[in-house]
C-alpha cells in the first residue's frame, strides 16, 4: 500500500493530478468543486507535499467536510496516490458510473449496520415457524431474507405524489412553538425596542407607536424509521410511499429502514427522480421482508445517527407492528435513550387499527411508556388523519 | 513558518496537538480559511483556540452559540436606553431631528458583539465560534456571509469592513447536521479521543508533577473505560480532573484503594446510569488490567 502511484511520463503535472484526484473523490460521492481543487493546490504549497503523510493531512483538511468523509478519505487517498491509481480511475470511469455509485452507497451502509447485527444473525433454518404458538398471529421471524425485492414493482408514482401532499400537511401540523428568539409581529408579547426607537424619530423621540415582537413558530424535523420486516410486508407499500413523499416534501426530514439491520435511506430518497430513488433504496434494503430486530436497530439508531440528527425539535416517527425477535428490554432502553435527546416519539402501528387490538406484543408493551403518541396507520388516508393529533402535540 | 513550529508553539502552551490537527491549523492560518473542528465533547476543541490565541499572543474572542442566538447577540445591537435618553436631552436643547439621528446612530451608541468585535481589532484575533451546531440554520447562513466577505452591514451606519481578518475556529459537537455550504467554506478536522501516548503527553503537560507510574495507570484506566458501553464517554478534560482528584486524594496507585478510586470516578462518569454500571468490581477489574 505504501508504494506511491507512478504516473505516466506524459502526465501533464501536479495540477492535473490534483484535478484528477478531486474528480476521483467526486466519483466517490464527496461533493467538491473547482474551488476545492484550487484550495488543495494552495494547501500543498504550505506543507511538504513530497511526504505522503503531510500531503494526506493537508488534503484531508481541505477535501473532507464531516466525520464519515474523513474516515473514508484514507482509503480514497490510498487508491489514487498510493496504489495503482490510474487503473482504479479507469474502473470508476466505466460507463455505468451512476450505477456504481449506487452499489457503493449500499455497501457503505450495510458495512456499518452489519457491525451491530453480525453476531446476532440467526442460523438459516429455512421457513421454520415451528416455535410459533400456533394462534395464527403474525410472528416476527429471525431469519434474514436475503432475496432482493425491487420496490419499484410495489410503489407507483401517484402513490408518492399523494404521500408527498400528506407529508407536507403533516409537516405544517407539526410546529414547534418554543423558539427563544423573537421576530416583529403585530400582536407580540414583548416590545420591539429596535423598531420602536426607529419609528419614534418621526415623532421627535416620543415613542407613540409601540411595536411588538413574538416567538415565531418553528417547523419540526421529522425522522422516520420504517420497519420492513416480513410481518410488515403488507403495509410496506403504503409506508415506503409515505417515506418517499416525506423526503420530497420536507428537505430536513430524515428516513431509515430497519429489519434485522438499520439502513439510512435519506440520501437515496433525495434523488430527483422519485422512482430511481426507490430503486436505490431497494438496493440498500438488502434483506427486505426478512426478520425483525426492532430493539437493536433502534438502539443502534439512538447511539449513532440520533446523536447527530435528533434534537429537541425532532419528531421521531416509528412505523412498525412491534413484533420483535430481540428481548423487549432492548427496545425499552433504546427508546428511553432516544427520548433523552428531547425529541417526541410517535409510533404508528398498522395493527392498532384492528378491532380488539391490545399492545400485548412484549416489544410494544415495553415501548408504550416512552411514546408521545401511539396511533393506528394502515393507509395513506390514516396518515392524513393524523394531522389533527399532531397539531395538538 | 511550517506546521511543526505551530505544533511546538502550541505544545509550549500545554496543548498537545496531533499531526492532523496541527497541519489543519497551519493551513487555516496560511490560507486564511475558517477551521471547523468536530468531535465528541471534551476532546479539547475549545482549548485549541485558547492555546492558539496565547501562542500567537492575540485576543481570543468567543461566541458561544445556543438555540435562538440572533444577530443582536452575535453581531451588534444599538444601545437603546442611551439613545432614548439622548433623544430626550436633544429635545430640550432644541437640536434638529437630522442632527439627533446622525448622533444616536453613530459608533458611540453601538454595542459591539463578538462577530463585529472580531473584525474591528487592530491585530488579527482568534475568533472562536463555539458549538455552532446549537445555533439555528438562519444564523449559520448569516455567519457564512460574514465568513466570506468579512464585513457587516448596519443599515443606519453603512458597511463596516474588516480591519483585520480574524483566525476563525468553529467547533461542533454534531448535535445537528451542518449545512454543506458552511462545511465547504471551512477546512475540516475531526478531533478524536487521543491515543495512549498523546493522552499521556497531555497529562504530563498539564499536571507536570504527577508520578510517571500513576500517570500511566490513569491513562490506561481511562482508555479502557472508553471502551466500555457508556452513555457519556469521558473526554480529556475529565481525565485531567480525574488525575487532579487522585492527586488531591493522595492516591499513588489505582489498584490499592478501591473505595477511593470509586469516589474519584465521579470526575469521569457524568450520568447516573454510567455510575451504576461501573461498580467498584468493574472499576477494580479495569484498574487491574490498566496497571
Amino acid at each position: 500500500m505504501s508504494r506511491v502511484t507512478r504516473f505516466a511520463g506524459r502526465d501533464p503535472g501536479p495540477t492535473a493530478r490534483i484535478a484528477g484526484f478531486i474528480a476521483h473523490l467526486r466519483e466517490n460521492g464527496l461533493r467538491l468543486g473547482v474551488a476545492e481543487a484550487e484550495l488543495c493546490l494552495a494547501a500543498l504549497t504550505e506543507v511538504n507535499p513530497v511526504q505522503p503523510a503531510q500531503a494526506r493531512r493537508a488534503l484531508r483538511a481541505v477535501c473532507t467536510g464531516c466525520k464519515e468523509e474523513a474516515e473514508r478519505f484514507d482509503a480514497l487517498f490510498d487508491s489514487y496516490w498510493m496504489d495503482a491509481g490510474r487503473v482504479k480511475q479507469k474502473v470508476i470511469k466505466s460507463p455505468s458510473s451512476a450505477m456504481s455509485d449506487d452499489v457503493h452507497s449500499s455497501r457503505e451502509a450495510s458495512g456499518q449496520a452489519a457491525k451491530s447485527a453480525g453476531a446476532a444473525t440467526a442460523p438459516d433454518d429455512g421457513q421454520d415457524e415451528a416455535d410459533s404458538d400456533g394462534t395464527g398471529k403474525l410472528i416476527a421471524t429471525e431469519v434474514r431474507n436475503l432475496s432482493r425485492k425491487d420496490l419499484r414493482d410495489m410503489i407507483r408514482p401517484d402513490d408518492i405524489a399523494e404521500a408527498e401532499a400528506i407529508a407536507r400537511r403533516l409537516g405544517v401540523a407539526l410546529r414547534d412553538r418554543r423558539s427563544r428568539r423573537r421576530i416583529a409581529a403585530r400582536k407580540g408579547d414583548r416590545l420591539h425596542f429596535r423598531k420602536t426607537i426607529r419609528h419614534s424619530l418621526a415623532t421627535g423621540g416620543e415613542p407613540v407607536r409601540l411595536l411588538r415582537k413574538r416567538r415565531p413558530d418553528r417547523s419540526r424535523k421529522i425522522v422516520a424509521l420504517c420497519d420492513v420486516s416480513g410481518s410488515m410486508t403488507v403495509y410496506s407499500r403504503v409506508f415506503l410511499a409515505f417515506l418517499a413523499g416525506l423526503m420530497r416534501a420536507d428537505s430536513t426530514a430524515d428516513a431509515y429502514l430497519f429489519h434485522t439491520r438499520l439502513v439510512r435511506i435519506t440520501e437515496a430518497l433525495r434523488d430527483k427522480d422519485a422512482m430511481r430513488g426507490i430503486g436505490r433504496m431497494s438496493l440498500m434494503a438488502d434483506g427486505f421482508g426478512g426478520g425483525s430486530r426492532i430493539g437493536p436497530s433502534l438502539g443502534l439508531f439512538a447511539e449513532t445517527y440520533a446523536r447527530r440528527f435528533v434534537d429537541g425539535r425532532s419528531v421521531v416517527l416509528i412505523l412498525s407492528d412491534g413484533y420483535d425477535t430481540a428481548p423487549p428490554e432492548l427496545l425499552g432502553r433504546a427508546l428511553a435513550r432516544l427520548k433523552k435527546r428531547g425529541c417526541k416519539i410517535l409510533w404508528l402501528n398498522p395493527l392498532k387499527g384492528w378491532r380488539d387490538y391490545a399492545p400485548v406484543a412484549e416489544g410494544m408493551a415495553a415501548a408504550l411508556p416512552h411514546l408521545d403518541l401511539f396511533a393506528p396507520a394502515n393507509t395513506l388516508a390514516d396518515l392524513a388523519d393524523l394531522e389533527q393529533e399532531l397539531a395538538s402535540l | 513558518m511550517i506546521w511543526t513550529d505551530l505544533q511546538t508553539a502550541l505544545g509550549r502552551q500545554g496543548y498537545v496537538a496531533s499531526d492532523d490537527l496541527a497541519v489543519a491549523l497551519h493551513l487555516a492560518l496560511s490560507l486564511g480559511r475558517p477551521l471547523l473542528l468536530e468531535g465528541a465533547a471534551g476532546v479539547g476543541k475549545t482549548e485549541v483556540a485558547r492555546s492558539l490565541a496565547t501562542a500567537r499572543d492575540t485576543r481570543l474572542i468567543r461566541l458561544q452559540c445556543y438555540e435562538g442566538l440572533d444577530a443582536a447577540q452575535a453581531i451588534y445591537e444599538w444601545n437603546y436606553q442611551r439613545q432614548l435618553l439622548s433623544i430626550r436631552a436633544a429635545a430640550e436643547d432644541g437640536e434638529t431631528g437630522k442632527a439627533v439621528e446622525a448622533r444616536i446612530f453613530s459608533r458611540d451608541f453601538l454595542l459591539e458583539r463578538p462577530l463585529l468585535a472580531a473584525i474591528t481589532q487592530d491585530s488579527p484575533p482568534v475568533l472562536l465560534i463555539d458549538e455552532i451546531d446549537r445555533a439555528d440554520e438562519e444564523f449559520e447562513a448569516y455567519l457564512l456571509e460574514i465568513l466570506s466577505d468579512y464585513q457587516v452591514s448596519i443599515p443606519e451606519l453603512g458597511t463596516i469592513t474588516a480591519t483585520t481578518r480574524p483566525i476563525v475556529i468553529l467547533t461542533s459537537n454534531g448535535t445537528r447536521d451542518l449545512s454543506d455550504a458552511l462545511r465547504r467554506r471551512c477546512l475540516y478536522t475531526y478531533v478524536d479521543y487521543p491515543d495512549r501516548e498523546t493522552e499521556l503527553a497531555i497529562l504530563k503537560a498539564r499536571c507536570p508533577d504527577i508520578e510517571a507510574r500513576l500517570g500511566a495507570q490513569i491513562i490506561g484506566f481511562v482508555q479502557k473505560l472508553r471502551a466500555e458501553d457508556l452513555e457519556k464517554t469521558p473526554g480529556v478534560a475529565e481525565t485531567l480532573d480525574f488525575a487532579a482528584a487522585l492527586m488531591g486524594l493522595g492516591i499513588a496507585d489505582l489498584t490499592t484503594n478501591p473505595t477511593m478510586l470509586q469516589s474519584a470516578l465521579t470526575t469521569l462518569l457524568k450520568t447516573q446510569t454510567d455510575q451504576a454500571q461501573i461498580t467498584p468490581e468493574v472499576a477494580a477489574r479495569i484498574a487491574g488490567r490498566a496497571a
